[in-house]
């Protein structure tokens, strides 16, 4: 267990460096940062003293590993673009982002794994083939077409909720939440649901999947030859086996409800991570940019890493394999 | 079951489905209408002398105020819709379409590559993609953009969007390709026949590619069709978002971030029309490649 605990971090690791060496290779070799530092009327001989004193003609080998210890520390530079520290622009905009995702990755969890369930418990059922039918459109339609119709019909044909922008929101600490109000709550609606759609197919079309695999397993045959009640055979006994898989998704469904705000972001003017991210592409502005990487890596990773051992100790069949 | 009908088994079943055949009906009428779109549109939607401001805004021929020549309406510069919505199919079907054979050409050659050596080469390869696939495809086609951007000088910029576009779209899906072709290639040479060449002394080259590589190519076909979707998803989004090509070149995803301008006031179709043309498209592809993967995996029969 210990062995493989330490071969899943050095996997995380490994991933980290890399994507810290691809957010390094794009600050030093796209665009000369020299120059988009300093303005036209720098002489030439205090252009070359900025580049010593930043260490720009130390060794590359010095200078990633100078870039990965500030990145560590926190400092993560200054934007092309605003002039401000990208650390500060980056930490304004994490609440907004994570917010949404996380309602979005409940949407998906609350109806998907239900609808999972009914799914496979009736493969008949005209509904369950209705269901079905409309998550395969569902897969099919773009997040921002998605996005897009929720705005015509909620917010401009019946005018009920807001389509753009966060609402109230209450700052506790740096953490500037909309969770607190009702305006908050109704601004996040609509980009909650638009970015949890995909997600919500893909979470019911794997339940359905597992579900349907443990309904055929032994145990659950023999337990109905035992007379237990369908309800408890399917709810104690079939249900429990299924949650396993459905945590690994949710780490799996983290990297694309991260990187899908960046559209439903851009449709609902939501001032998070992602709309920063567009921003900072328009304007090639590579500190953000790659910090923007680095950090979405991070998160990645680490969620990745938490599912994988928590699967691990989820699931005793898997210890006894590694253990054997 | 008798020679005959196992070779024709996949054409019984696609008869006897009648959504794989209105899906099949569905992609094939855009893609003409796509392929011969300067034969058939009325306009040339890049040619700013071929309409005129003084049709701009009129509606389908079924609303009142609506002039039958511009059977589906026009927009705000008096571009006929149906004109557009040929002309950017065309472009994001090309764009898509060449992503989608750069990423079939370098991920299968990687793939296969790496399944037939192993050892370092394979260990390299994997990791790169599992680097790839910590990044989710439009992030990583949204990097290269910006890469793109930093590194080309602005002259030749607008000119090369075209091509920034393929690549990116190309390089953020080859990794499905590889990781397929690879493990294909790990069942395909324990088998007897590749033995064979190896013992016959071919050169690797051939053996991979004449030997192998049409015996994996179902389920290369199968990530083919579920890839061309997000291809043109890929695509659509990239432009929907301002990122991808600019607006005197349409694709669909542009012509529809252009409608998006018109969604409080009253000309619907100028957004919904390409709308739908998209999702029918991307639809229609994927109901196609679930009917392909239920062919090639006799498992789910």
């Amino acid at each position: 267990m210990a062995y493989f605990i330490l071969k899943r971090i050095v996997q995380s690791v490994f991933v980290m460096v890399a994507v810290a060496f691809i957010a390094f290779s794009l600050f030093r070799f796209v665009g000369d940062p020299i120059t988009q530092m300093t303005g036209v009327e720098t002489s030439v001989v205090d252009q070359e003293r900025l580049r010593e004193e930043l260490g720009l003609n130390d060794p590359y080998v010095t200078q990633f590993l100078r870039f990965v210890r500030e990145m560590v520390q926190g400092d993560f530079g200054f934007s092309y673009r605003t002039r401000q520290p990208v650390a500060n622009m980056i930490a304004d905009r994490i609440p907004a982002t994570l917010e949404l995702g996380i309602v979005a990755l409940m949407i998906s969890l609350l109806v998907g794994v239900p609808a999972g369930v009914y799914t496979a418990l009736k493969p008949r059922g005209i509904l369950t083939q209705s269901i079905l039918m409309t998550t395969l459109v569902g897969v099919s339609i773009p997040t921002f077409v998605i996005g897009i119709m929720l705005i015509f019909i909620f917010g401009v044909q019946l005018g009920w909720l807001p389509t753009f922008g966060r609402g109230g929101t209450v700052k506790i600490g740096i953490w500037e939440s909309s969770f607190f109000t009702l305006n908050g709550w109704r601004a996040l609606v609509l980009p909650a649901i638009t970015l949890g759609v995909y997600q919500l197919t893909l979470t019911m079309r794997l339940v359905r999947t597992e579900m349907m695999g443990v309904m055929k397993s032994d145990y659950i045959r023999f337990a109905m030859a035992r007379g237990i009640s369908m309800k408890r055979l399917h709810y104690k006994h079939a249900l429990r086996n299924t949650m396993v898989p459905v945590i690994t998704i949710v780490g799996l469904q983290f990297g694309g409800v991260i990187a899908f705000s960046i559209v439903t972001e851009s449709v609902f003017q939501w001032p998070g991570m992602g709309l920063l991210f567009l921003e900072s592409i328009r304007f090639v502005d590579i500190p953000v940019m790659g910090v923007y990487l680095v950090v979405i890596a991070f998160f990645f990773v680490l969620v990745n890493l938490i599912v994988d051992l928590l699967y691990f100790a989820i699931d005793p069949r898997l210890r006894t394999k590694e253990a054997s | 079951m008798s020679e005959f009908l196992k070779k024709y088994e996949g054409l019984w079943m696609f008869l006897n489905s009648p959504s794989a055949i209105v899906a099949a009906m569905v992609a094939i009428f855009i893609i003409m209408g796509a392929v011969f779109a300067s034969q058939i549109a009325l306009v040339n939607p890049y040619d700013l002398a071929s309409f005129s401001l003084f049709d701009g805004l009129l509606p389908p021929f079924w609303q009142e105020g609506a002039n039958v020549k511009y059977l589906l309406g026009t927009d705000d510069q008096g571009r006929d819709m149906i004109s557009s919505i040929l002309y950017g199919a065309r472009l994001s079907l090309i764009i898509s379409l060449s992503a989608l054979a750069i990423a079939a050409v370098l991920g299968v050659g990687l793939g296969l590559a790496a399944g037939y050596y192993g050892g370092r080469f394979d260990i390299i390869v994997m990791r790169i993609a599992d680097v790839q696939l910590a990044l989710p495809a439009i992030l990583t086609a949204l990097l290269i953009d910006g890469i793109a951007r930093g590194l080309l000088p602005q002259a030749i910029q607008q000119d090369l969007r075209v091509v920034v576009l393929t690549l990116a779209i190309a390089l953020s899906l080859w990794v499905n390709f590889a990781r397929t072709a690879r493990a294909s290639t790990f069942i395909e040479i324990n088998k007897d026949y590749v033995h064979a060449a190896i013992m016959m002394g071919q050169r690797p080259m051939r053996i991979m590619f004449v030997h192998i590589l049409p015996n994996i190519l179902g389920p290369l076909l199968v990530i083919m069709t579920v890839d061309l979707a997000s291809a043109i998803l890929l695509e659509a989004t990239l432009s929907f978002l301002g990122i991808g090509l600019p607006a005197d070149s349409p694709s669909l995803g542009t012509l529809i971030r252009i409608g998006m301008q018109f969604l409080l006031s009253g000309e619907w179709w100028i957004l919904w029309i390409p709308t739908v043309v998209l999702v029918a498209l991307v639809v229609s592809i994927n109901i196609l490649g679930d009917f392909l993967r239920d062919i090639f995996n006799p498992r789910l029969r």
